[in-house]
């Protein structure tokens, strides 16, 4: 083996530490928040609060450590944070059985209304997220 | 409650490397006009919470226990799956003028995840 492909495997290995450490702290972070937040009239209020709030915080540090970001990121502290953390934080998986589970139980009404509450509320938190930092972003001086 | 949290730890440790490779392994086949990688990563995350969600509702089911449950559908398929990506990447969409596209993706992502969810309940029913 080179040197070279030495230095690629290393490279790709702490990658894979860097995603699994975040994606296990998220992860712990979500199952706190479903152990603290209630289900309310047989809405999953602890996946949408986790769904909404990990979409704002990507949204966020995308715009901060991008490109023109004032933040300057290495590519092992975005893996960990958008990859590993954000991506254990959320789930589509949770949110699909719940929504089954609804429909399964005769309450359509109330999966229809999470489904549409879902993805609007995921999507206007991504761009507040990419907005604020934006705004940051273009602020003078550091 | 410790043994709880162990379970969602080792759980997602495992789903969020398994969704590190999916996506690196379809974005180098595929490319990444569009994001094939985290729809293919939703919905057959759907479709195994599915099955997991139908073996449960079985009370002699290894799946009605708690610590299984932590490990397999909130550790491994909680990490496994994302809602972060699949917000950004919509918005990276529709901030490129490719408002069809990201309208796609919302669809399709909506829409295969409930529907592979469902199939994996209706799997279980078939069995049963």
């Amino acid at each position: 083996m080179t040197s070279k492909t030495t230095s690629n495997a290393r490279t790709t290995a702490i990658l894979y530490a860097c995603v699994a450490a975040g994606g296990v702290l998220g992860s712990l972070a979500r199952y706190i928040a479903a152990l603290i937040i209630p289900v309310v009239a047989g809405f999953p209020w602890p996946t949408l609060f986790v769904n909404i709030t990990g979409s704002l915080i990507i949204g966020f540090y995308a715009t901060l450590s991008g490109p023109d970001g004032r933040l300057f990121a290495s590519t092992r502290q975005r893996q960990f944070v958008m990859t590993g953390f954000c991506g254990g934080y959320t789930t589509f998986s949770s949110f699909s059985l719940e929504t089954v589970r609804l429909l399964r139980a005769g309450e359509a009404r109330t999966a229809l209304l999470y489904v549409g509450i879902s993805v609007v509320t995921w999507l206007v938190a991504a761009w507040l997220g990419h907005a604020l930092a934006a705004r940051l972003n273009r602020l003078k001086g550091s | 409650m410790i043994g709880g949290f162990i379970s969602v730890a080792l759980g997602s440790v495992l789903g969020a490397v398994a969704r590190y490779f999916v996506s690196g392994l379809v974005a180098r086949r595929v490319g990444e006009t569009f994001p094939y990688g985290t729809l293919l990563i939703n919905v057959t995350g759907a479709l195994a919470i599915g099955i997991f969600g139908g073996l449960a509702s079985d009370h002699a089911s290894l799946f009605a226990e708690p610590d299984p449950w932590l490990f397999a559908v909130t550790g491994f398929l909680g990490a496994y799956t994302t809602v972060s990506s699949f917000s950004l990447q919509t918005l990276s969409l529709a901030r490129d003028g490719e408002g069809s596209r990201a309208a796609l993706y919302v669809a399709l992502s909506v829409g295969l995840s409930l529907m592979a969810a469902a199939l994996g309940f209706a799997l279980v029913d078939a069995l049963k």
